[in-house]
């Protein structure tokens, strides 16, 4: 379970796009802890479908504009 | 890391995993202490036993108060990601509650003094607590991905 993620995501910029939107701001919008956004934001943690849609929902734009999953080397072709 | 940087089920998860070691190690001095020169198995362990479950409890429970009182915005604060470490740590932990279940039962079947039955159960809880705490621990920090 503690293994380093593919999924990489734009919260940081999206959130300097908004009026420089804080991450408490953007935590509370979506009812989680501001340590939640911090480690969604480094990677550290994967949200939920649900919480990325929500995530998604806030700064109005598709899912993948948020997140983005990168092909790694050790993907099976 | 600052405090700012915990959320207030980490600060509760360093409480336990503190106050666990702590009243174990304490229990342990004790034990120690009353067997110069007789065997551990003649110590009166039970007082000191319940004294340290007992005071854990109540100390986990202060320091949970504690915790509230000096960061009251984040009380009661838990969100998925929480709950999902909290699991985590918890399915980590039960091991060692299982290991310490299954010694009881092999020293119990041997027929060997309590004292070695009521400790080996006390190890295995306090293993638990402390390997599910370390491993929440880790988990806030270096990382939590969900399967």
């Amino acid at each position: 379970m503690l293994k380093p993620t593919r999924v990489t995501n734009s919260i940081r910029a999206l959130r300097f796009a908004r009026g420089e939107m804080t991450q408490a701001d953007l935590a509370d919008r979506i009812g989680v802890t501001r340590q939640t956004i911090i480690a969604i934001e480094q990677g550290r943690y994967s949200p939920s479908l649900e919480m990325a849609f929500q995530i998604a929902q806030v700064f109005g734009v598709p899912l993948d504009e948020v997140f983005q999953y990168s092909d790694g080397e050790g993907e099976r072709k | 890391m600052t405090s700012a940087d915990m959320t207030s089920e980490e600060k509760n998860t360093w409480v336990y995993a503190v106050v666990t070691f702590c009243s174990y190690g304490a229990y342990l001095a004790i034990i120690l202490g009353r067997a110069r020169g007789i065997p551990l198995t003649a110590v009166h362990y039970v007082g000191p036993m319940l004294w340290s479950i007992g005071g854990a409890i109540l100390a986990s429970i202060l320091g949970h108060v504690a915790v509230g009182i000096a960061w009251p915005k984040d009380c009661d604060k838990k969100d998925q990601r929480d709950r999902e470490i909290h699991q985590f740590g918890e399915y980590i932990g039960q091991s060692f509650a299982v290991i310490g279940g299954v010694a009881a039962l092999v020293l119990s079947m041997a027929e060997v003094a309590h004292f070695w039955i009521a400790n080996a159960i006390y190890l295995g809880f306090v293993l638990s607590a402390l390997l599910g705490s370390a491993a929440k621990l880790v988990a806030y920090r270096r990382g939590f991905q969900s399967c």
